[in-house]
Order: C-alpha cells, then sequence, then structure tokens
C-alpha cells in the first residue's frame, strides 16, 4: 500500500490477534445477565392474550373471570391502554410515499395477525399471568384474511387498513440506462427466472424480553431489555409514555442472540413499560417461544421476477427485475419495513460493470406478522437474484462462472465508482477475493472430481457468489428520514487511580465480541496491557449518546469512536506526564502501563502513579495544569451512505434425486472487512452467518395456511442447522481498510448470511443441471427439489 | 391432589428440601428458586437443549422433567461444574477458539461436550457433530464448538 504511515505500520499488541474475549470467561460460568435472570422486589409478570385469527373485528373482551384470578393484579385491554400511549407510525420521511397506520401495543377494534397482542395479564408470577390468559374470552367477527402477496394488489382482494384505497405501503423504481434496447439487441442472451424467497424469523435463543421498574417519586422509567439499540428505546418510551427522555434509562446486558429481530419496537414491551408505569412496580415480560415464532419480526418473503441480458463476451448488457414483498399489516416502528427491498435495488448486481438496470419494488400489507429488518437485510435476495441469473447465462452460452464474474466484476483499481443502481463505492477487492476463493477451494479440480462423479450417479454441485454488504451506515440510512436511530457513536475513555482504564461506549454487545475489540483498540492506543481495560457498554444512562448495534457498525463506528479517545487520553496524559517529568509530550510515550521515554523506550513513570498524583496530590502540580484524564470522542460516517465490504463465497453440495435432499459439503468464504481487529471473532461471525444463510437456503421458512394461520410456530416444526448438517467453513481475508477512518474497518457481521443463500442456491442448480431440472425457491425443501425433478 | 409437594435433592453439593408446585419444571425451579441462572430455557419442550443439566450422572432437558420427579437427585449445573474442575479444559478450549458468542447454549453445549468428552469419545468430527446435534447454536455455525472438544481430546489445551 501507499500513503503515510499509519499507526498499523507498526507491530500492534491486540489490534489484528486471536485475543480471547474476556466475556466468554463468565458466560462459560453460567454467569451470564441475560434478562429473565433479572429478579427485583415486588416484581410482576405479565402475558399477553394474542389474537387466534389473522383479521376479524373485536366485538367483546371478557376479561371478568381473569380478573378474578388469585395472583392477577391488573388485567388490560386496548381500550384500556390507548389513554396512556402515543400511537406510532412505521415510516421513514426519505422513503417517499411509504405509508402505515397508527398502531397500539394492543389491538383497538381490529386484529390484524395471528399473534397481534390483545389483553395483558399482569400476576404475580408469569405461570398464573397465563392461567388467567386462558380465561379470557375475546369474540372476534372475522373478516377476509389478506395472505397472498401476490394477489395483494388485485381490486378483489380486501384493502387491510380502510383509511387506505389499496395494500401498498411503497413502491420504487429504479431506472439506468436504456434497459429495453439492451434486452433487445440480437447479440445478446436473454435468461429469465421467477425467484422466491420463504419468509424466515431469526429464532434467537434467549427469547425477546423485558424488565420495566417505574419510580413514581423521580417520576423515572428503567427499562432493561435484550435489545441492540438503548438509545432508541430512550426516545420511543419518553415519547410514547409521555415521559422527560432524561428520565428513561435503558439498559441491555447480555443478549441472547438479536440478528436484527431486537433492533424493533414490539407492542408487548410498550406495554410493559406501560404496566410498570401504571403500577409503580416492577413488570417483567419474557416471551414464550411460541410468542417469538407468532410476533418477533419475520424476513424476506419475496417474489422476484428477473432477467438478465449477456452478450457472446459473457458481458452483462442489461438487468431488471420486479420485486414483491410481504410486510404483515403495518410498516414496522420505527425502522419501516421497506428498507429491505429498497436494499434490494440498491444491492441486487452491485458487484458488477453494468449500464442498465431497472427494477421495481412493491411492498405490500397482508394479515401474517410483521416482516422487517433481519440479518443481512435484502442481500440474501440481491445476491440471489444477480448471481442465480449471472450463472445460468454463463451456462448458457457456454462460459465458466468463474470466467463470466472475471469478466463482468468491477475492477480492483476502478475505485472510487459507484454501482448502476448509484451506490457510492470504495475501497472494494471483487477479482482479490475471487481470486482468493478460487484457489481456496481449488477450483478446477473440484470441477473435474464433479464431472466423474456424475458417470457413477451422484450428483454435486459448485455455486458462487460476489458480493457487497451494506456496513458502517451513515446518517443517510434513517436519520434523514426522522427516525430517532443515531448513526454516530461515541467512546469515553479514562483513566482510574489505579492505572487501569474505564472504556464506555455506545454500541452494544451480543455476542459478536463488541467489548473485546474495544479493549482491543483501547489497550493499543492509549497504551495498558488489555486486563487493565474495563468496558461498559448498552446503559443509556452511562455510556454516550449512540445507535448502539445493527447493520455492521459496531467495530467500523464504534471502533474508531474507541480509537480517537484512546489517542485524545494519550495526548492528556503525557501533557501531564512531560510537566511532571520535566520533559516534553513529544518526547514521551506509553507502553505496558507506563510512561517511557519515546526513544529508547525507559520507563520514567507508571500511569498509576500519574493517575494518584492527579487525583490525590493535585498540589505538586503547577496551578495553571488543569489535566483531565478523561476523553470522549464521537465519530460518524459523513462522505458515504454506507461503507460498503465486498466478499466471495462458494458453496459445495451433494442432491439426492431420490430423496430431494441437500447435503452442503463444504462452504468457502473469502470476507474483506477492510482492518481486522481481531480475526478469531470476524471467522466465528462470518460463520455463523454463513450457517443463518444456508437455513435461509435449506430449511428456515414460516409458513402459513390461506387463513393466516402460522402452521410451524414451534423449534420441532420450524428447521434451522444443527451441528449434524454443517459443514466445516473456510474463511480467507482480503484486508481493504476503509479510508473514511483511521482504523479502517468495516463490517462482518451480513457476509454469511447474505451470500450463502446464492451460493448454496447456485450449488443445486449446479448439481440439478445434468438432470434437466433447476429450483429457485427458497428454501429448498426436499419437496420442493422433488417437484422440480418432476418427481412429485 | 395437593398443588405443591415437598422435595429433597442435592444441586451442586448443597443439600436441601423445597416445597414446589407439581407443576413447576425442573430448570425453573433451579433458575428462579434457587436462583442458580446458568442454565437457561429456550425453546420449553426438550428441543434447543439449553437448559441441559446433569441429573444423576445424565445429560436431561431441565424443560422436560418437573421439579418433583427430581426428588433425592443429585443435580449438577454449569455453576457447579465451574466450582469444581470438571470442565476447566473446555472452558479453555472454548474461550481460545471463541466457541460461542452470546453465550445463551454455552451451558447447555457445553454440559452436552463434557458428557461427550468424559466417556472418552473420539476427536472424529461427525461423531462430536452428532452428539451435539440436540442442542442450537444460532450464533457460531457449530465448527468453533467442534474445534474445541477436538482440541480438549487431543491434548493441545490445558485446563
Amino acid at each position: 500500500m501507499s500513503g503515510p504511515l499509519t499507526m498499523f505500520d507498526t507491530p500492534r499488541a491486540y489490534i489484528g490477534q486471536p485475543v480471547p474475549r474476556a466475556d466468554t470467561k463468565r458466560l462459560l460460568q453460567g454467569r451470564g445477565k441475560f434478562i429473565d435472570d433479572i429478579q427485583l422486589p415486588r416484581m410482576l409478570h405479565a402475558a399477553f392474550v394474542r389474537s387466534p385469527v389473522a383479521h376479524g373485528t373485536i366485538t367483546g373482551i371478557d376479561v371478568e373471570e381473569a380478573r378474578a384470578l388469585p395472583g392477577v393484579i391488573a388485567v388490560y385491554t386496548g381500550a384500556d391502554i390507548a389513554p396512556h400511549v402515543e400511537p406510532y407510525v412505521g415510516v421513514l420521511s426519505h422513503l417517499a410515499g411509504l405509508r402505515s397506520a397508527p398502531q397500539m401495543p394492543l389491538a383497538v377494534d381490529v386484529t390484524r395477525w395471528i399473534g397481534e397482542p390483545l389483553v395483558m395479564i399482569i400476576a404475580q408470577s408469569r405461570a398464573v399471568a397465563e392461567d388467567a390468559a386462558a380465561l379470557v374470552m375475546v369474540d372476534i367477527d372475522p373478516l377476509d384474511a389478506v395472505t397472498d402477496m401476490e394477489t395483494a394488489l388485485d381490486p378483489a382482494t380486501p384493502v387491510i387498513h380502510a383509511e387506505m384505497d389499496s395494500n401498498l405501503a411503497w413502491e420504487r423504481t429504479v431506472d439506468v440506462g436504456d434497459v429495453d434496447a439492451a434486452f433487445a439487441r440480437d447479440d445478446v442472451t436473454v435468461v429469465e427466472r421467477r425467484f422466491r424467497f420463504g419468509r424466515h424469523t431469526g429464532v434467537t435463543l434467549e427469547t425477546r424480553g423485558a424488565v420495566a421498574a417505574f419510580d413514581p417519586s423521580e417520576d423515572e422509567l428503567t427499562f432493561w431489555y435484550s435489545g441492540q439499540a438503548p438509545h432508541m428505546m430512550q426516545f420511543i418510551f419518553a415519547k410514547h409514555l409521555g415521559l422527560p427522555e432524561e428520565n428513561v434509562r435503558v439498559v441491555s446486558q447480555d443478549v441472547g442472540g438479536s440478528f436484527g429481530i431486537k433492533i424493533h419496537t414490539y407492542g408487548d414491551e410498550i406495554a410493559t413499560a406501560l404496566a410498570a408505569k401504571l403500577l409503580g412496580r416492577p413488570v417483567k415480560f419474557v416471551a414464550d417461544r411460541m410468542e417469538s415464532f407468532l410476533s418477533d419480526i419475520h424476513a424476506r418473503d419475496h417474489v422476484v421476477d428477473g432477467r438478465i441480458a449477456v452478450d457472446a463476451d459473457g458481458r452483462i448488457a442489461a438487468l431488471a427485475f420486479d420485486d414483491i414483498t410481504g410486510i404483515g399489516p403495518f410498516s414496522m416502528y420505527p425502522r419501516t419495513s421497506a428498507i429491505e427491498a429498497n436494499q434490494v435495488l440498491n444491492l441486487t448486481g452491485a458487484p458488477y460493470v453494468m449500464e442498465n438496470y431497472r427494477a421495481n419494488a412493491k411492498v405490500v400489507f397482508q394479515n401474517k406478522n410483521l416482516m422487517c429488518q433481519y440479518r443481512a437485510v435484502g442481500h440474501p435476495i440481491a445476491m440471489a437474484v444477480a448471481d442465480g441469473l449471472l450463472e445460468d447465462a454463463a451456462h448458457e452460452i457456454g462460459m465458466d462462472v468463474v470466467e463470466i464474474r472475471r469478466r463482468n466484476l468491477i475492477p480492483d483499481d476502478a475505485y472510487p465508482t459507484q454501482s448502476a443502481s448509484g451506490m457510492k463505492l470504495d475501497d472494494l477487492s471483487h477479482h482479490k477475493s475471487l481470486e482468493t476463493l478460487v484457489d481456496a477451494m481449488d477450483y478446477e479440480a473440484r470441477r473435474a472430481e464433479h464431472a466423474k462423479l456424475r458417470e457413477e450417479g451422484i450428483y454435486r454441485g459448485l455455486g458462487l457468489i460476489s458480493m457487497v454488504e451494506v456496513t458502517n451506515p451513515s446518517p443517510m440510512f434513517y436519520g434523514i428520514g426522522g427516525a430517532p436511530i443515531a448513526s454516530q457513536d461515541g467512546a469515553t475513555i479514562r483513566l482510574d487511580a489505579g492505572g487501569g482504564v474505564h472504556v464506555s461506549s455506545s454500541v452494544t454487545e451480543q455476542g459478536q465480541g463488541t467489548n473485546a475489540i474495544l479493549a482491543q483498540i483501547a489497550a493499543d492506543v492509549f497504551g495498558v496491557p488489555i486486563e487493565r481495560v474495563k468496558v461498559t457498554t448498552g446503559d443509556t444512562r452511562t455510556t454516550p449518546y449512540g445507535g448502539g448495534t445493527w447493520a455492521s457498525r459496531g467495530a467500523g463506528i464504534g471502533g474508531e469512536a474507541c480509537l480517537q479517545a484512546a489517542q485524545a487520553l494519550r495526548d492528556q496524559v503525557l501533557e501531564v506526564a512531560a510537566v511532571i517529568l520535566q520533559s516534553e509530550p513529544g518526547k514521551l510515550d506509553i507502553k505496558a502501563g507506563a510512561v517511557v521515554d519515546a526513544e529508547g523506550g525507559a520507563e520514567r513513570m507508571r500511569l498509576s502513579d500519574l493517575a494518584r498524583t492527579v487525583y490525590y496530590r493535585g498540589n505538586e502540580l503547577p496551578s495553571d495544569l488543569k489535566p483531565e484524564l478523561i476523553a470522549t470522542r464521537h465519530y460518524r460516517v459523513t462522505d458515504f451512505p454506507f461503507v460498503f465490504t465486498n466478499g466471495a463465497m462458494a458453496a459445495e453440495v451433494e442432491v439426492d434425486p431420490e430423496t430431494g435432499f441437500v447435503q452442503v459439503l463444504n462452504f468457502w468464504a473469502v470476507e474483506d472487512c477492510g482492518r481486522v481487529i481481531n480475526p478469531v471473532l470476524v471467522d466465528e461471525q462470518v460463520r455463523g452467518g454463513v450457517v443463518q444463510g444456508i437455513g435461509g437456503a435449506l430449511y428456515e421458512e414460516c409458513v402459513y395456511d390461506a387463513e393466516g394461520q402460522l402452521q410451524n410456530a414451534t423449534m420441532a416444526d420450524y428447521l434451522v442447522p444443527m451441528a449434524f448438517e454443517m459443514p466445516d467453513i473456510v474463511v480467507k481475508h482480503v484486508e481493504t481498510p476503509t479510508k473514511t477512518s483511521v482504523l479502517g474497518a468495516k463490517g462482518a457481521g451480513e457476509a454469511g448470511t447474505g451470500g450463502a443463500p446464492g451460493a448454496v442456491m447456485n450449488a443445486v442448480n449446479d448439481a440439478l443441471r445434468p438432470l434437466g431440472a433447476a429450483i429457485h425457491q427458497m428454501p429448498m425443501t426436499p419437496e420442493r427439489v422433488l417437484r422440480a425433478l418432476g418427481k412429485v | 391432589m395437593s398443588d405443591t409437594r415437598t422435595i429433597r435433592l442435592t444441586v451442586n453439593g448443597e443439600t436441601g428440601s423445597y416445597t414446589v408446585p407439581v407443576r413447576q419444571n425442573l430448570v425453573d425451579f433451579i433458575r428462579n428458586d434457587l436462583g442458580l441462572t446458568g442454565s437457561h430455557v429456550g425453546c420449553e419442550h426438550g428441543v434447543c437443549g439449553a437448559c441441559s443439566i446433569e441429573v444423576d450422572g445424565d445429560i436431561v432437558r431441565g424443560c422436560l422433567m418437573f421439579a418433583v420427579q427430581a426428588d433425592g437427585a443429585e443435580i449438577t449445573t454449569i455453576e457447579g461444574l465451574a466450582e469444581s474442575d470438571r470442565g476447566a479444559a473446555l472452558r479453555s478450549a472454548f474461550s481460545a477458539r471463541n466457541a460461542l458468542q452470546c453465550g445463551y447454549c454455552t451451558p447447555g453445549m457445553l454440559a452436552t461436550a463434557l458428557d461427550y468428552v468424559e466417556a472418552g469419545g473420539a476427536a472424529d468430527r461427525a461423531a462430536i457433530r452428532a452428539h451435539l446435534s440436540g442442542n442450537y447454536c444460532r450464533c457460531t455455525g457449530y465448527q468453533s464448538i467442534v474445534d474445541a472438544v477436538c482440541d480438549v481430546i487431543e491434548g493441545r489445551v490445558e485446563a
């Protein structure tokens, strides 16, 4: 690399090293602190009566028997809580035309999906609350349910919200170049496919949950929750429960899986906080597994009609598609359910040089659970459509699927540039990543082996994906649209009297290792052993203001803020040290917990001695020296809407044509997330993401019937990847640091979940091709594979 | 029939008698009555393995056993394992391999893995994966867990 030397041109003790996470010790000894572990004096428990029908008019609710049950403290219907909660609407102003209807924590008058909360019971135990819930009688006159998103806009389909003229929530079209002319050229081959992406959900092993406590003497709400965005929740409770924002404290401790499921605001959470406020007692709500399946946001649910035109040299002449996606009866608050379709329009084909691109997305209401952002928002659809069409086109023109990528991927020396959809791209490495992938998987040898195995009746296939990922979002993501979601984050670093360092950051920890990488950065940049760094995250009262963790922003944004703060603290300490040691700041350095000579490294004084002098014996310092041993810095991305990451992935599968079963034999992932702060953490996050992506490709689906009943709301019926079915996953890195920050880190959290589904679909189609079959529907269940083969 | 019954059992070496509702499952009793919150509840119907604990030497699902059924039993939870030397090598290996992310499945996963190691299981990746196939992990992708178990069996890790 060229350019001036940076701090990363000298060896780092921690940044870039596989330092074990301090948090693992705690978690491995059963000392994690998850939501249901919280017990408060006089704490009550909430349970919800949820709608058993997908669409209906509520004609009566009888709660008398429930209220009379011993141990029941309060029973609230939608009408009971309506006077206490300001309704909320999930729209963003920058998504022009997006509409939704006002929502309340508990349905009032009309219920619109199976699982919508109708009545809240507060009792002395969850068991009693559930007993009481079973005694509530709700009368509902069923209305026709809108369940098929493909007919949701037909004139014959009922309109879910009476005040609207149709079930359309949002529509956007991107039209670049002259698409029709490109498809009409006589030197191009055109491939058309219809893709279907089933609904699936996060299945966080710890279900959503919250403990709310209200102190009427101070008008203060404290809300512990298993979630990703504490400051966003602080705003929401203040606004909708009518509290001063500073009187709301939101705390997020250990979070047992989140994946985007826990960045949203759910009615049951607002209702729990309200109950605590009305009763002046702590209230706990922890969803059971069925409630999670019914009410955690669902994801995907798209039908895409796509077309690609390639010339004889394999160059993409045009790409076009129409996407329809069903989001349930409301746009989720406050992030909105239109972001996924928006990302599909932004990202499809983004790795490739393209002049002609047209994409239309229709986002429609339906009577199913709400669909919204989940890990790798829109990415699996975008990648599977573009690379699915591209691989099929390669086969049509008799070109190898690696070769067609080499001819179309944006050159590594072309940056900065922009995608066909207008996304600003910089610091990407598609070609280097592809070649790293091809080497890692021994591509040619595997192709030859597959050809040989086919003669023995064994059907294996390889599928690749080249991808871009949205990471490090700027204020252009949510803030611009009026959402209370910070894109900037802050870190405060304090030198304590004992010589240890305390980091307080607004990004949050959900197991991905946020606390560990913040400690690595602080230790390296400031100059203390990592054991002397303590990290606090997830508390609106004690951390700087920020966005929390979503869209792969913890390392890139939170990490950069931490770096800047550590640098600032270092400067402050050296200023004091120079006075005490009668030297100059520039001649001193901090290493391993001591102030040392910059040249030669001789130790001059321990940090503990310096801190004790400042804190206890200020009389020894000159009066005009006003030492600060605490520094706060904030960071946001300014020049780009997002800092894109790129990667390349490949799957090897074997398809059994007799049973339709697909086994993933091998998986390779090459990821360029810029500066890797901790390779073990990144590798495991990529692997976990790949496995979630394989889940979406092969197993996971929320199956609804025509009446809107969820058919598989248990862990026994909803399949997720387990250890036995999963392959070992090879992870390789290409490191192209982003120039937008000193740290140079981008995100890696979306990678596997975004790319793996397309890679697996391409691999399955590669295996099926000799049999004259193809499948473009996820999950690729055995039955669907057999259908594709014409066997059922 | 009475709604409650008194049971006597030993948990992590500490014996006591407790009056429990007959409908209460074992993991709820351990978490809520004994305050040992290391065992986690994920699905409440025996699928996810997060509540796996040791009862009289066997790994059982704490959500599929009633507390009254544990009358007279000897139980070890993740906290009990941590207080003893048992599982120390696995804990080190899990930490080094980052074989956990959110840590919610970890107590059950560790108990199941320890069961395999202590029974003399081989460092056979497919066999380890089969043994762990009753435990959900939504974060790691399982590979690092298999690596950690192999590290212990092949003596690559010190407790």
